[in-house]
């Protein structure tokens, strides 16, 4: 085999392991979804393979997917917006720290150390009727009974930003990390303020971390469907949950299938449109 | 009224002094560079005049007006970096405008300035293109033009040709020299490549850790060194122990082992005025290698060996013994350098040395 050859393999050997591992547990599954998505889940409760549309024009057509789908996208949307206001200015601080930058990324890092599950749980043990807040109120007598404060979609999009401002914190802290600090002086000595430096030169270019970081934030939380469990009332389930409910509850697998891909490509859509603008690299920058 | 005044100015990191009690006037108009190695003080004293970093004690003035409380913003100075620091996000042109566009100019105003200022560095075409498409010495050119076009009342540049390969770096010498006395703007310049400060400056300040050394034209400081760092730090010096005899009638008597007596002007060595111990400072490019036994022409004459050569096509630079002392010599090539081991007749001026006090800044 002439060296030119070799080289021309080698890549390919590197990569055979992760390709076969994503090949066999990603797109052979997901494949399997589609093909199931077009089966019928027959009154007797066995699914009759075939080509139907059925599951497909009910995940279009009915309101009710709809709407979940529709609410999805907001919850996500505030999650994100939310995580970016409270985002920044953390970032902002991490990257503009002198010396003790690793400390405070590693802070940021710590709550990975424990279960994403037990983190939302642990606002029920906040906000709970029986929970330090409603204690400390009825302690200090600003009420007498407990409030309910839990099990709503302000709790669930609390829970979401809990779970997502470091991802956030971490793509916006690579961009203002990576900016010149000198830029900033040169503004300064041109006769802008700090703020008008910030708005004209700091913030444009921290805007591909910021979409990095809002594009992750978006797509996590719309897929997410552990939090609304925990933390939502029954009117606040995301659409992760109606897949949930249809393949584990009703055991409906084509239903369940064209839901998850209805939410696939609606997210998908979102990430072509980043790319078109953005490029995945700035999201793999922000990752590594 | 100077243009800059530093008074008593120091500047404390935590433990660490990195600026003792400098006082400092720079004139209208003059180029002025603070010199020394890294570490020195030199940046930190430009970015105190810049507004960058508080001083820790001493006034800062600006053209007569205590800038000390003053923000940086407000301050109009023109500030180039070493990295250029352009706005990658924005165009040449761009770039140039932003510190107008905080001076209430109109817009076809602002566009005359622009393409004046992007005149003045010769590169009138590239306004629509972005840093990144730029080379260095490009870039480096906008950075000034963009420092410039505010019209500041002092241009600071942090090494601004550092960043430069070699070539590159002497031709933006001449043409910041060119530029700075076009639009005589007064300019404090740091470096620590002494070919840039003598070649560009009205004044050196030669800095060592965080103190002033010697303050000059580059003529001055290069042949009259205040200090032994300066003579160190300037050039390729030989500095050797000797005894002053006398001082008198404008002469300084000198007398070192395997020299004959000497006398150099009294104008040459300020900070001797008694008999006793000083160091001579004899520039390497100034002792002249001849065979043994060529006819002497003026001034003095010691016999030395050549212990090696360190050729460098036009020049060599040549190790020497003369008797007990080790010494450097840099002279241009005749047909061919002279070899290791040969004897050699070695020619310097008395007028040519100078001498400081023993242990001066030892």
């Amino acid at each position: 085999m002439s060296i030119e050859a070799r080289e021309a393999r080698q890549p390919w050997i590197l990569l055979a392991p992760a390709l076969t591992a994503v090949g066999l547990l990603l797109i052979v599954p997901l494949m399997f979804i589609v093909v199931y998505s077009f089966w019928l889940r027959s009154a007797a409760g066995a699914d009759t393979p075939g080509f139907f549309l059925d599951n497909w024009t009910a995940a279009l057509t009915d309101r009710f997917y709809r709407d979940i789908l529709l609410n999805t996208l907001n919850i996500a949307a505030i999650t994100t917006v939310a995580c970016a206001a409270l985002g920044y200015p953390a970032a902002y601080f991490i990257a503009r720290s002198k010396g003790n930058k690793l400390i405070l990324l590693v802070l940021l890092m710590l709550p990975f150390w424990i279960s994403y599950i037990i983190r939302t749980m642990s606002w029920i043990n906040i906000l709970g009727v029986s929970g330090a807040l409603n204690s400390v109120l009825m302690w200090v007598g600003i009420i007498d009974e407990p409030i309910q404060m839990l099990y709503n979609q302000t709790t669930v999009i609390l829970g979401l930003v809990h779970f997502l401002l470091p991802f956030m914190v971490l793509n916006i802290f690579v961009s203002l990390d990576g900016i010149d600090t000198n830029l900033e002086d040169a503004a300064s000595s041109l006769g802008a303020t700090r703020w008008q430096g910030f708005l004209q030169v700091t913030l444009p270019l921290s805007l591909p971390g910021l979409a990095a970081g809002g594009l992750l934030c978006f797509v996590l939380a719309a897929g997410t469907y552990i939090t609304p469990v925990i933390l939502g009332g029954p009117r606040d389930a995301m659409f992760a949950n109606l897949v949930y409910e249809a393949i584990i509850r009703q055991l409906n697998w084509p239903l369940g299938s064209a839901l998850s891909l209805l939410l696939l490509a609606v997210l998908g859509v979102l990430v072509l449109i980043y790319n078109r603008y953005l490029g995945m690299a700035q999201l793999a920058k922000g990752l590594g | 009224m100077s243009a800059v005044s530093l008074t008593n100015i120091v500047k404390r990191f935590g433990d660490f002094t990195a600026v003792h009690k400098m006082s400092l006037d720079i004139a209208e108009g003059s180029f002025v560079t603070l010199l020394g190695p890294s570490g020195c003080g030199k940046t930190t004293t430009l970015r105190m005049i810049a507004g960058l970093l508080d001083p820790s004690e001493g006034e800062i003035a600006i053209k007569g007006k205590r800038v000390n409380d003053v923000p940086i913003h407000k301050r109009n100075l023109g500030l180039v970096f070493q990295n250029y620091a352009l706005f990658p996000h924005k165009t040449v042109a761009d770039n140039v405008a932003f510190g107008l566009k905080y001076r209430n100019i109109d817009k076809d105003e602002m566009r005359r300035k622009v393409a004046e200022a992007l005149e003045l560095v010769q590169l009138p075409d590239l306004g629509g293109r972005y840093p990144k498409e730029l080379s260095g010495g490009q870039q480096q050119r906008i950075a000034l033009a963009r420092a410039i076009v505010i019209e500041p009342d002092v241009l600071l540049l942090d090494e601004p040709l550092s960043a430069l390969d070699a070539n590159l770096r002497e031709d933006m010498r001449v043409e910041l020299k060119r530029i700075q006395q076009r639009i005589g703007v007064t300019t404090v310049f740091v470096t620590h490549d002494q070919t840039e400060a003598l070649a560009m400056s009205d004044q050196i300040i030669v800095m060592s850790k965080g103190r002033v050394e010697q303050v000059g034209a580059p003529e001055e400081v290069y042949n009259t060194p205040a200090s032994e760092f300066v003579a160190q730090f300037l050039g390729a010096s030989n500095l050797l122990p000797a005894r002053c005899t006398d001082v008198s009638g404008g002469e300084v008597a000198l007398e070192l082992p395997g020299f004959p007596s000497f006398a150099i002007p009294a104008a040459r060595a300020p900070q001797v005025s008694a008999a006793g111990p000083v160091r001579l400072v004899i520039r390497a490019e100034k002792l002249h290698l001849t065979r043994p036994g060529a006819e002497a022409g003026d001034g003095l004459s010691v016999d030395a060996t050549v212990e090696n050569v360190d050729y460098q096509g036009q020049s060599a630079r040549y190790f020497l013994k003369v008797a007990e002392h080790q010494m450097q010599a840099v002279n241009m090539i005749d047909e061919r350098p002279f070899a290791t081991g040969e004897q050699v007749s070695l020619r310097f001026r008395a007028r040519d040395c100078a001498a400081l006090p023993a242990g001066s800044n030892a």
